[in-house]
């Protein structure tokens, strides 16, 4: 294959690929960031202490990590369908992709806000702030650069994930590689996606390591 | 000011039960300075979070300027809608400063007001002239990391005044910070104990916080308070601990055997007077001198002198009983340099 042959695949591909892991990113982090936020406060001598609400999540979010994807995958065919309409195509492995993200996501931002220092929640508590203005003032705004970091590494995940779901139909650069690549033998296009992936992700944990640089004050 | 009654605080763990506090009754008084001293694990920590409830009690009572706090419902982790508008109005300052890297000088003062819900404007306005009075005006964009020790603590000052409390609460504000420091930040909360006429309730394990800034003091051991008043009636107490440690004689020589030893406290006008030379020269007695001090103590001259006065303690009623009518306060001790 000549490069004017791949160009306008790859691109398709890309756009693809970057589609499906941006929503899937954004749904992961409108779920997971509340999620493990909500694990930090029920669990024990937590703001919101709450037993059955903190071992109900934290055994949703343990089973969602102990899934292999691939199985997720498949296991969530039906719910795919549901929710989109198809379980072909990019937009159909956005839903698997967010799935699989949150739990991950979730146990991340768990580790990230209980690193906060506890007298900062104490210092809110005796200005008379509630447990909402703890969470926004304290837990979030601290934890951000933390918060962060674990969002650049989900979002790598995720376009790991979303090669796997390539090779089952998800289209995206995943389905490019097993397409062409491997059932076509076409070797050289292979190394070329295979570089796109490691330009992709480096260029993401850069961004993600410099941002998260800059918002650290402490 | 503030009250408490017969407070205790026990901790249950699995370990089994931990009595923090044993009925303490403490009497803060409007616009004073008061210091709680006692060494780790005495209970006094516990004490000032029991006061604006970072701790509930487990039993007894908490009065701030009026309001019965521990009446008010909540618990330790959620604090109901009443004890957190009363917290507001009780500024709370930690020995490790406790702001938030995340924002900037100014909007950590900013955030007691932001959760009374004050407009950015009026937040703006009062965190300038917080940040004025604690003298770090030129610091409002700086992050807390770029601050020393002592500055983070005038932050935190700032911060705990944002809301303009009529009480102070210091959680071993000066502990984190080097002498120098010490004595500048406990200038400040005279200061504005001074001209904001806030009242002050800090707790410290150094003396010499107390024998600075405080105008009363409180002794505490193993959950109780053992000793409390005002440093000047401490001090004019025989056989006050306190006082013996605000203004320890204990280096200075315990005299000869068959003489008696006496310790002449005197503050304020008294310290003017030639009373050892009129005593001397009164019952021609020859004195020996085993150590003197003076220090300023609660804003208030004080000394304390040891004095050797020849033969046994009957041989030298009289003299003591001179001492006494001059307004000095003598404590007896005995050969051996202890309290009679």
């Amino acid at each position: 294959m000549t490069w004017d042959e791949m160009q306008p695949l790859l691109q398709d591909a890309t756009v693809e690929t970057l589609q499906m892991v941006g929503i899937a990113t954004l749904v992961t982090l409108l779920v997971g960031l509340p999620l493990g936020v909500l694990l930090v406060l029920t669990d024990k001598g937590g703001l919101l202490q709450n037993r059955p609400v903190n071992k109900v999540v934290g055994a949703i979010v343990n089973v969602g990590r102990s899934l292999p994807f691939v199985i997720l995958l498949v296991a969530l065919i039906p719910f795919t369908r549901w929710v989109v309409g198809t379980s072909i195509g990019w937009q159909a492995a956005t839903v698997p992709l967010a799935i699989g993200a949150i739990p991950f996501y979730a146990r991340l931002v768990e580790t990230a806000v209980r690193g906060v220092d506890g007298g900062l929640v104490e210092a809110v508590h005796a200005m008379g702030g509630s447990t909402w203005a703890v969470v926004r003032k304290v837990l979030l705004p601290e934890s951000l650069p933390a918060l962060l970091s674990a969002l650049t590494t989900t979002v790598i995940a995720l376009i790991g994930y979303s090669a796997t779901a390539g090779t089952v139909g998800g289209g995206g650069l995943g389905n490019l590689a097993i397409t062409y690549g491997y059932m076509r033998f076409e070797t050289g296009f292979m190394v070329v996606i295979v570089i796109e992936l490691v330009l992709l992700v480096t260029l993401l944990q850069l961004v993600g390591d410099f941002l998260s640089k800059r918002l650290d004050h402490s | 000011m503030i009250t408490t009654k017969d407070l205790t605080k026990v901790y249950t763990s699995r370990g089994g039960r931990t009595t923090a506090l044993r009925g303490v009754d403490l009497h803060v008084r409007e616009g004073e300075v008061y210091g709680v001293v006692g060494t780790s694990g005495a209970g006094k920590s516990t004490l000032i979070r029991c006061v604006n409830m970072l701790e509930r009690p487990s039993s007894g009572t908490v009065t701030v300027d009026g309001v019965e706090l521990t009446a008010l419902p909540g618990t330790e982790q959620r604090a109901g809608r009443e004890l957190r508008a009363a917290r507001q109005r009780i500024g709370m300052v930690f020995q490790h400063f406790n702001l938030l890297a995340s924002r900037t000088v100014q909007q950590n003062v900013e955030l007691p007001l932001e959760i009374r819900g004050l407009d950015r404007t009026a937040r703006r306005r009062r965190a300038g002239e917080l940040l004025e009075l604690v003298g770090l005006a030129d610091k409002a964009q700086s992050y807390p990391k770029q601050l020393s020790g002592g500055q983070k603590q005038r932050v935190g000052i700032a911060r705990a005044l944002a809301g303009d409390p009529r009480v102070l609460l210091s959680d071993e504000a000066t502990s984190a910070l080097d002498p120098q420091t010490t004595r500048s930040i406990l200038q400040l909360l005279r200061r504005l104990n001074q001209e904001l006429g806030l009242t002050v309730l800090l707790i410290t394990h150094e003396m010499d916080v107390i024998k600075s800034v405080c105008d009363s003091a409180a002794l505490m051991r193993e959950g109780r308070i053992v000793e409390a008043g005002p440093l000047t009636e401490l001090i004019a107490t025989d056989g006050s601990a306190l006082a013996r440690e605000l203004f320890p004689l204990s280096e200075f020589g315990a005299g000869h055997g068959g003489s008696t030893v006496v310790e002449v406290t005197f503050q304020g006008d008294s310290s003017g007077r030639p009373f050892i030379s009129q005593l001397a020269r009164t019952y021609q007695i020859d004195l020996n001198i085993l150590g003197a001090a003076v220090e300023t103590i609660g804003g208030r001259q004080v000394g304390r002198m040891r004095v050797e006065l020849p033969g046994s303690h009957q041989d030298n009623v009289v003299p003591i009983g001179y001492l006494r009518e001059q307004g000095l306060q003598v404590d007896v001790l005995t050969e051996n340099g202890t309290l009679a």
